[in-house]
């Protein structure tokens, strides 16, 4: 654990890496970026949290099986949302019209209209919940297996 | 030192394939066969309603190989924490 | 079709990351830097996925706020992510696997752990 000031600040940077990485997420269709990239932005922040407080700090907060549920319900939606538009053919794009999530961009450059898309923003969703309790679980399986065995000896 | 000589001849030989093949690709700059991505980068407004044509290439026109991706992802988390498991040796008794 | 200029500077520097990582990977005996040898492969290729779809004078493949008027290839690109991805995932295994080879043999010598029983 190291000293007050590196926790202190730690502690204040935290949201503002977690909302960017969200914003990278929620963003996928109009901005470059999308699930896998957001993802590893939010993971950096569990980096610095997992090098200001020491991996024995945070095993209390982050329990196994609250990851193991988040990445099985990620890759559960991801198919469920292929699933969907099986009428046509296996990755139908089934809400392109209507009101959920449907509406059409004007042809060529515009400013975006976050509405827009269909299928991909709930994509983008599923597999950055994925990506995210994935990384987040091999660190922290990788930072518990080198540092318990100086507290045993 | 023999292995020596071998591992140098093979790297020469793999070495000069590489920058003989970036001979043989496009020039750079000016590809030749481009039908699919001009498909793409026209109708990807109408058909899947989204700004972002990468994105709309890795979940709609191309979703299974992002399937695949996120199998890999899971299987590679799984072996992972298959490896590091802490066991507790009781060494009194085997 | 213009001439071909013989000096495509992104094919030669992929191909030279090929080259030194190929050279890593034969001659070095050290378990970490065969691992970092990988690494360096792995972004030699990214990095020739991403020149083949290049359009001379051409912006990112987005609509929003678009700053030129040609775009480039967009389907190398979606390639090169999943690539990415993929080596991340190699590189945590192969990783593992050496701190459980550090942990069993006690050396981090390719020499030493070839044997197959013990």
């Amino acid at each position: 654990m190291l000293s007050k000031i590196v926790r202190t600040v730690a502690n204040g940077f935290i949201p503002f890496i977690m909302i960017f990485g969200l914003y990278i997420i929620a963003h996928g269709h109009l901005t470059p970026g999308g699930g896998f990239q957001g993802g590893a932005v939010v993971v950096s922040g569990v980096v610095m949290l997992l090098v200001a407080f020491s991996s024995q700090e945070l095993k209390k907060s982050i329990r196994e099986r609250v990851l193991s549920i988040m990445e099985s319900s990620g890759a559960l939606i991801f198919i469920i949302l292929a699933f969907i538009g099986i009428g046509t053919v296996f990755f139908y794009n089934l809400l392109v019209g209507t009101p959920i999530f449907g509406n059409i961009p004007d042809f060529g450059p515009n400013l975006g209209d976050i509405w827009t898309g269909g299928v991909i923003p709930l994509m983008n969703f599923a597999v950055g919940l994925k990506v995210i309790a994935g990384l987040t679980a091999v660190v922290l399986a990788v930072a518990l297996f080198s540092g318990g065995e100086e507290v045993e000896e | 030192m023999n292995r020596q000589v071998a591992g140098l001849i093979l790297l020469l030989v793999l070495v000069a394939f590489l920058v003989w093949g970036m001979y043989l690709v496009h020039p750079f700059g000016y590809p030749d066969a481009s039908d699919m991505d001009d498909y793409m980068i026209e109708n990807s407004q109408e058909e899947t309603g989204s700004n972002n044509v990468v994105a709309a290439v890795l979940f709609d026109y191309r979703g299974l190989d992002t399937l695949g991706e996120a199998t890999i992802l899971f299987t590679a988390v799984t072996g992972v924490l298959l490896l590091l498991r802490l066991s507790k040796r009781k060494e009194n008794n085997s | 079709m213009m001439e071909h200029v013989p000096l495509d500077f992104p094919f030669i520097a992929a191909a030279l990351l090929m080259g030194v990582s190929l050279y890593i990977i034969i001659f070095k005996k050290n378990l970490i830097k065969l691992i970092m040898g990988v690494a360096m492969l792995a972004a030699g290729v990214n990095l020739f996925l991403v020149a083949l779809g290049y359009r001379a004078g051409g912006g990112a493949p987005i609509y929003t706020g678009v700053p030129k008027e040609t775009m480039v290839m967009p389907v190398p690109q979606a390639l090169t992510l999943t690539s990415i991805v993929i080596n991340v995932a190699v590189l945590a295994l192969m990783l593992t696997m050496v701190i459980r080879i550090y942990r069993h043999t006690g050396s981090l010598d390719s020499e030493k752990s070839r044997k197959l029983k013990g």
